[in-house]
């Protein structure tokens, strides 16, 4: 399997939205490829022919009617945001002024 | 009376239905117990004396009305109605603190109860606060929390284990005789087991979710710990069933019997007769500890002495578990906890655009081992990846499944085991290495992979510290699981061991005790040396 180069770790930080430090990037280097050496065991299966397992109680297709239901009321949602204004929760700009 | 925290739930519910004693005397007492231990332990993050008061004297209002309406009346009120307990800081409780053990959700109030907290307070029991915990779940030991970690009450420099060490400890050190923790890859059993108390994962999908912090949604699950089994089953009985709001959860029917669990050391004794039990051969591995082997290996010729038949098996996939679960489990995790922006909750860091929000509020709001799962997750689910990890874990996820499976179909009712390799271990012992903190979970881990039923319970001392006993079963069995244990709890009534309270408890008592932070950096200050 694979080995994390530094520059892989900084790709996968922004990919997870984690602003590191260097010191972090570098401990973590360490530590994944540590970490993903003991995956190296998964290799010794040969598994082509089993079906992936993503949950166990056999569970599907639950449905339910498409009708509204109460919700929270707007001002418990709004409590804990940082900044509003109104009824709405401000956040950074995304796309820029025209 | 004599001290009221040493009794359990179904005694203390004895003495609520015959006026006996009032459950603003059996709050009072707890709280007092809890608030005098916190220095020294660090087991809880929030104590709500005020909110706890008012809902015992709402328990003794209804306790005083049936109490008017006669015996028939009485024996319908329900088992918790009065009883304290606690809740992991993960479950939300309206109003007040959900941190998940983390810096980034510093100051959120939950804007609702969580399923379990309804199911709870209908019941009637008495919340008297959140404990502490791993950041998000993650972690084995309660080292992993921004707020400090718990000490364990049998030895106050040592690990409650974790991530539900907080709810572990206060059971172990009679702050409560109940709490509520959640188990994605050892997380009740495996602190039940380091603090001598019984902990119980139910099978996926038996308790609904709703209102819980998620980590990995298809490993995740609510249990109760408690110091009996009865009382765990009855917990386990308040709080489980199907809820719309988590479509998770099973529409299995929750057996009546967890209820009614025999009062009797002879019934429950007698009920061991002729059960099956398998002993993995792989769960005896190498890096267990020599006395916890000797104790395992000693509850199972008492579970045959008292007329059960012991077998050893097989699960020939027992190595690949710890791999595959620390590729499932930060891959879920890193989805679940891509919500936590800033921007609706929690403490926000603006910093610039969006992108630099982001990042600043996620790196200082994540401790260190969040980080790592993140990052594990985020890579395995990355372009190219995928495959080779994520998949790659599934489809072994089947293998392990499967090696359980055969087992069910060969007619055994349960797995017998040890829960955890050693017992607690001391501050610091496994935080420069995280891949031997995982290995703390090798025997509970498999058990979450499958989606099964796992208890611990507490099977005697080694080197003066807990072992515990590991039941599993097939799924839904959980009723099964906890006759099993009420029997070996019957047959090991007279035990020495039985009769001992955590060591540790009254240097916990004093007010000028080192805090467990304090412990923990003494000894990192020690052992560099």
């Amino acid at each position: 399997m694979a080995t994390l180069s530094r520059s892989d770790v900084e790709h996968v930080a922004y990919l997870a939205r984690l602003g590191l430090t260097d010191e972090e990037l570098t401990r973590l280097e360490g530590q994944l490829n540590h970490i993903l050496d003991q995956y190296t065991i998964l290799t010794e299966l040969p598994t082509d022919d089993i079906a992936p397992t993503a949950q166990t109680i056999e569970l599907e297709n639950i449905l339910r009617d498409d009708v509204v239901r109460p919700s929270l009321p707007v001002e418990a949602v709004l409590a804990n945001a940082p900044a509003r204004d109104g009824d709405f929760i401000v956040v950074p700009a995304i796309l820029d002024e025209r | 009376m004599a001290d009221l925290t040493r009794l359990h739930a179904h005694e203390m519910a004895a003495l609520l239905r015959s006026g006996q004693v009032s459950s603003r005397e059996l709050t009072a007492a707890h709280l007092a117990a809890a608030e005098r231990d916190n220095r020294a332990l660090n087991a809880w993050l929030t104590i709500d004396r005020e909110r706890a008061l008012v809902e015992a004297d709402a328990a003794d209002g209804r306790l005083a009305a049936a109490r008017r309406g006669g015996p028939g009346v009485l024996d319908r009120l329900r088992p918790l109605l009065g009883i304290p307990i606690a809740l992991k800081d993960l479950v939300s409780l309206k109003g007040g603190q959900c941190t998940a053990g983390s810096r980034i959700l510093e100051g959120y109030r939950a804007p609702y109860d969580a399923h379990i907290t309804e199911r709870l307070r209908e019941a009637g029991a008495v919340i008297l606060g959140k404990t502490n915990m791993d950041e998000f779940a993650m972690g084995s030991s309660t080292e992993h929390s921004a707020y400090g970690p718990t000490a364990n009450p049998w030895a106050l420099d040592r690990v409650p284990g974790g991530s539900s060490g907080g709810s572990a400890a206060a059971v172990a050190a009679y702050h409560v005789p109940l709490s509520i923790g959640t188990d994605t890859g050892g997380s009740i059993r495996q602190p039940a087991a380091l603090c001598g108390i019984v902990g119980m994962k139910p099978t996926y999908g038996r308790v609904r979710r709703y209102g819980i912090v998620a980590f990995a949604s298809s490993l995740d699950q609510i249990g109760p710990f408690a110091r009996d089994a009865r009382d765990a089953a009855a917990l386990l009985h308040a709080i489980a069933g199907r809820d719309d709001r988590d479509s998770t959860s099973s529409p299995q029917p929750v057996p009546a019997k967890l209820a009614a669990l025999p009062s009797s050391d002879d019934a429950a004794a007698a009920a061991l007769r002729g059960k099956r039990l398998g002993l993995p051969r792989e769960y005896f591995v190498a890096g267990m500890e020599p006395g916890v082997e000797a104790r395992v290996r000693e509850a199972v010729r008492a579970l045959e002495a008292a007329g059960a038949t012991v077998e050893e098996v097989s699960l020939p996939h027992t190595d690949y578990g710890l791999a595959t679960y620390y590729i499932v489990a930060p891959a879920e995790a890193s989805a679940n906890l891509a919500r936590y922006d800033g921007l609706r909750y929690g403490p926000h860091h603006a910093e610039g655009d969006v992108l630099a929000n982001y990042l600043a509020t996620r790196g200082r709001g994540f401790g260190p081992e969040v980080k790592r799962r993140i990052m594990l997750g985020t890579y395995a689910l990355s372009s190219g990846y995928y495959d080779a990890y994520y998949l790659k874990a599934q489809k072994v996820r089947t293998l392990i499944k499967a090696d359980f499976d055969a087992l069910w179909v060969q007619g055994f009712d349960a797995l017998v085991a040890p829960t955890s390799p050693t017992v607690a271990f001391r501050f610091g012992d496994r935080l420069a290495d995280p891949v031997a903190m995982y290995l703390s979970d090798a025997c509970t881990l498999p058990v979450n992979m499958a989606g099964l039923p796992g208890i611990s319970i507490p099977c005697g001392l080694s080197e003066g510290l807990p072992v515990g006993l590991q039941l599993i079963g097939a799924p839904w069995s959980e009723a099964e699981l906890f006759g099993l244990a009420r029997g070996y709890e019957a047959i090991t009534a007279e035990a020495d061991w039985r009769s001992l309270e955590p060591t540790e408890l009254l240097r916990a008592a004093d007010p000028d005790a080192p805090t467990p932070a304090e412990r923990m950096s003494a000894l990192a200050i020690s052992g560099s040396r």
